[in-house]
């Protein structure tokens, strides 16, 4: 038999579904979108006896079938598509052995579609210590199911669990209630209309706007014998719908569980005490941020500085190995530091990740949810914003993918667009080169200018964030109505495994995704850099000769000048000449022109730039920073870099968007090119505009 | 005046009465809000906002403008 069983683990949220897919398929999967939407689609392959294979669909989390969010969706719009490939061919609805009775209402809604379902019911090991027992064998009748008692932290269960799954066909497909008694009438009105549809996928269309097959909710409404209800009058019947099926489980759990609550310790009440306090809450979150972000920093310079010279040797090597000409230059100076360019965000993404996880596994995540949510309110944000906008200062890629969990789309949305103006650790060396040579070392009450403009610098990106977030919620007309509700699920050790696929899983979407644009953008730099027309390029070598034929280089000396003069007439060299009449209110030459603009592929590509414009073989800081110090305004005379211009540099620097990648990832996150334009545009002219008037006022 | 949740102080309980308000989101009744059952309130942020409450044996957080419209007999 060649037929895959396909297999779709359904459950609430912090269930563990997560973690039983990762027991059942290991390795074994892969993650990508479904199609036209970013929720992400998790599917991977098991392994079942007798050489049977298993596909398995890991759906978003969802409390019931009546969706609020497009993750929610997906289950929905899989559940009522039959010829959808993905169709279920058995349903495994996961669920908590604690929250048994809420998870409960899920299965009662999927029993009804009848599809084959298990439940399988997940963190059996905590049911002696919360003091709970199960009747299975009554459950298993009044549920009409079979049930598999599965713990994914002490590895039991998933044997059992798989072998329900070989034999589904053995399972009932009868619902275990009949929820439709609520308005008899309306309901046998609606059967007779279609009667060869099922009912419940008839009021799951009529409730939700969603479509199935031939039938979808315009042709239920077009019936003129059936006389659809308004919208207040279908929210109290899905009200009345719940409460019946709560009603059918309270009875079902009234015989199959048991809770003796004085075995029950409770290490939740304790911990919220102090982690969701008015004051030690906020002092404690504070701490573990900046432990989190210390680690970041010194665990990733160690991994981020070999990269970075594995690659530099690597270019080297590549260069002397191989034949000189177009395509070796190409590799060595292109392609190699463009690879160079992805890898070396590896170890910071990966890091980010780990704790993200750690912190979502454990259960903190929902308490930092809880805390900031009314801060946040204020600037048209959640609560759930709170970590992608902390993460940007890292770097706004993963911060952007940290959004999913928001459900609310204008809420995430608003988050997406404004990440990037946090200071991301690639604006870190333009600040501090420039701060350097434009900022007084003096002190004042102790604390250097450098080090508070520095930070002033940081303060002015989450001020930025938070200010455009607000125009953004006027601006935004989004009728995604946004109930927040968050669980506060219970504290957990987080599983190993779970952490490690995560933060794999994360890094692998990074290279692949963002990675293929850095690459490009370096390449296409690259030959901008390298090729230019007309006499100053192609005979740099004669002109440089002629102009210092007096003084007497040196054979380096020489070739650094050759470099600088092919530069500035290479196409980047143009094009930087061209922009020149535009930056020049905001007291820049042509050479930070080119800077700007190759800092449109990363703004870490600035300091570079300048090092090889200003013919500087080195990458050292310091010798960059005394050929910077000495260059001369052409115009208006006195030193390039001073206060005015620094700090209009300073300032353009913290508004432009300056980041391929982060548009890229804007772009596979919102599906869709109109936002990474937008953003482009109004940051780079808000960028433009602010350091005009601060040069102005300044000079 | 009709009581509700956001009446509540911290580790009071309440029975919830009513929840036929169209401001309240059915994602809430699905995690066990509903007439009959019993509601805590563990948790408040400032200014009450949002609520960390326990229906049920359920553990959630919900904003103040929705507990404004759950209904409750305070016990």
């Amino acid at each position: 038999m060649s037929k895959q069983i396909n297999v779709a683990l359904i459950g609430n949220p912090n269930t563990g579904k997560t973690s039983v897919f990762n027991a059942l398929t290991g390795l074994n999967q892969k993650v990508g979108n479904y199609p036209g939407i970013t929720v992400e689609k998790k599917e991977g392959i098991c392994k079942l006896e007798r050489g049977v294979k298993a596909h398995i669909i890991d759906l978003p989390g969802t409390y019931s079938l009546n969706a609020s969010s497009l993750d929610e969706n997906v289950v929905i719009e899989l559940l009522l598509n039959k010829n959808d490939k993905d169709f279920p061919d058995v349903a495994v609805v996961v669920s908590d052995v604690e929250n048994l009775k809420r998870n409960l209402l899920l299965f009662t809604q999927i029993k009804d579609l009848e599809i084959p379902t298990i439940l399988a019911i997940n963190m059996a090991d905590r049911m002696s210590y919360k003091g709970i027992t199960l009747d299975i064998p009554h459950l298993e009748k009044q549920l009409n199911t079979k049930i598999a008692l599965v713990s994914t932290r002490k590895n039991t269960g998933i044997d059992e669990l798989k072998e329900l799954i070989t034999n589904y066909r053995e399972l009932s497909t009868t619902p275990c209630m009949n929820a439709f008694e609520i308005d008899k009438e309306y309901f046998d009105n609606l059967a007779s209309v279609f009667p060869n549809q099922l009912l419940y996928k008839l009021w799951l269309v009529i409730t939700q706007d969603v479509n199935f097959g031939k039938v979808d909710r315009n042709e239920i409404e077009g019936v003129a014998s059936f006389k659809i209800k308004s919208k207040a009058d279908l929210k109290r019947l899905q009200q009345k719908e719940t409460i019946k099926r709560y009603q059918f489980i309270n009875d079902t759990l009234k015989k199959g569980q048991v809770i003796d609550l004085s075995t029950a310790k409770d290490l939740r009440i304790r911990l919220d005490r102090i982690l969701t306090h008015k004051i030690w809450g906020y002092v404690i979150f504070f701490l573990i941020l900046l432990t989190i972000f210390q680690a970041i920093y010194d665990w990733s310079s160690v991994p981020m500085d070999f990269i970075d010279s594995t690659f530099a040797s690597l270019s080297e090597w590549t260069k002397n190995a191989l034949p000189a000409g177009t395509f070796t230059n190409l590799l060595s100076e292109g392609i190699i530091p463009g690879l160079g360019g992805i890898v070396i965000f590896i170890p910071q993404i990966a890091f980010l990740f780990l704790f993200i996880s750690v912190l979502e596994e454990s259960g903190y995540m929902s308490r930092v949810v809880f805390l900031m949510d009314r801060g946040m309110r204020r600037f048209g944000l959640s609560g759930k914003s709170v970590v992608p906008l902390i993460s940007g200062t890292a770097c706004a890629i993963p911060a952007i993918m940290a959004t999913r969990n928001i459900e609310s789309w204008k809420e995430r949305l608003i988050t997406i667009l404004v990440t990037p103006f946090t200071t991301c650790s690639a604006r870190l060396p333009v600040y501090l080169i420039i701060i350097s040579l434009v900022i007084p070392d003096g002190r004042f009450l102790g604390l250097g200018y450098q080090a508070m403009t520095l930070m002033l610098l940081y303060l002015i990106g989450f001020g930025a964030a938070l200010g455009s977030a607000m125009i953004l919620n006027k601006i935004l007309k989004y009728k995604s109505k946004t109930f927040f509700v968050v669980e506060m699920p219970n504290y957990k050790l987080p599983l190993l495994k779970n952490v490690v696929l995560t933060v794999i899983e994360k890094t692998k979407a990074f290279v692949f995704g963002a990675g293929k644009i850095i690459l490009a953008i370096s390449i296409i730099l690259w030959f901008l850099a390298s090729y230019g027309p007309g006499d100053g390029f192609n005979n740099a070598e004669e002109i440089v000769k002629k102009e210092y034929a007096d003084q007497n280089l040196s054979d380096e000396e020489l070739h650094e000048h050759v470099a600088s003069q092919k530069l500035e007439h290479s196409f980047l060299g143009i094009t930087g000449h061209a922009i020149e009449p535009a930056i020049r209110p905001l007291g820049y030459d042509w050479k930070i022109g080119i800077a700007l603009v190759s800092s449109f592929a990363a703004r870490e590509v600035f300091v570079g730039t300048l090092a090889t414009i200003y013919s500087v073989g080195s990458d050292d800081e310091e010798t960059i920073k005394n050929r910077m110090a000495g260059e001369v305004n052409p115009i208006l005379g006195g030193p390039l870099f001073n206060f005015a211009s620094g700090i209009s540099l300073l300032l353009f620097y913290a508004f432009a968007m300056q980041c391929m990648s982060t548009l890229a990832i804007v772009q596979r996150e919102t599906n869709s090119w109109k936002w990474p334009i937008w953003q482009l545009v109004i940051m780079s002219a808000f960028a433009y505009i602010v350091a005009l008037i601060a040069f102005q006022l300044l000079k | 005046m009709q009581v509700t949740v956001a009446h509540l102080k911290k580790g009071q309980r309440g029975i919830i009465t009513d929840v036929s308000s169209i401001y309240i989101p059915l994602k809430l009744l699905e995690m066990g809000c509903l007439p009959g059952n019993y509601v805590e309130l563990v948790q408040v942020a400032y200014f009450s906002d949002p609520m960390y409450l326990n229906i049920n044996g359920t553990h959630l957080a919900i904003r103040k403008e929705t507990a404004l419209h759950i209904l409750i007999e305070i016990l």
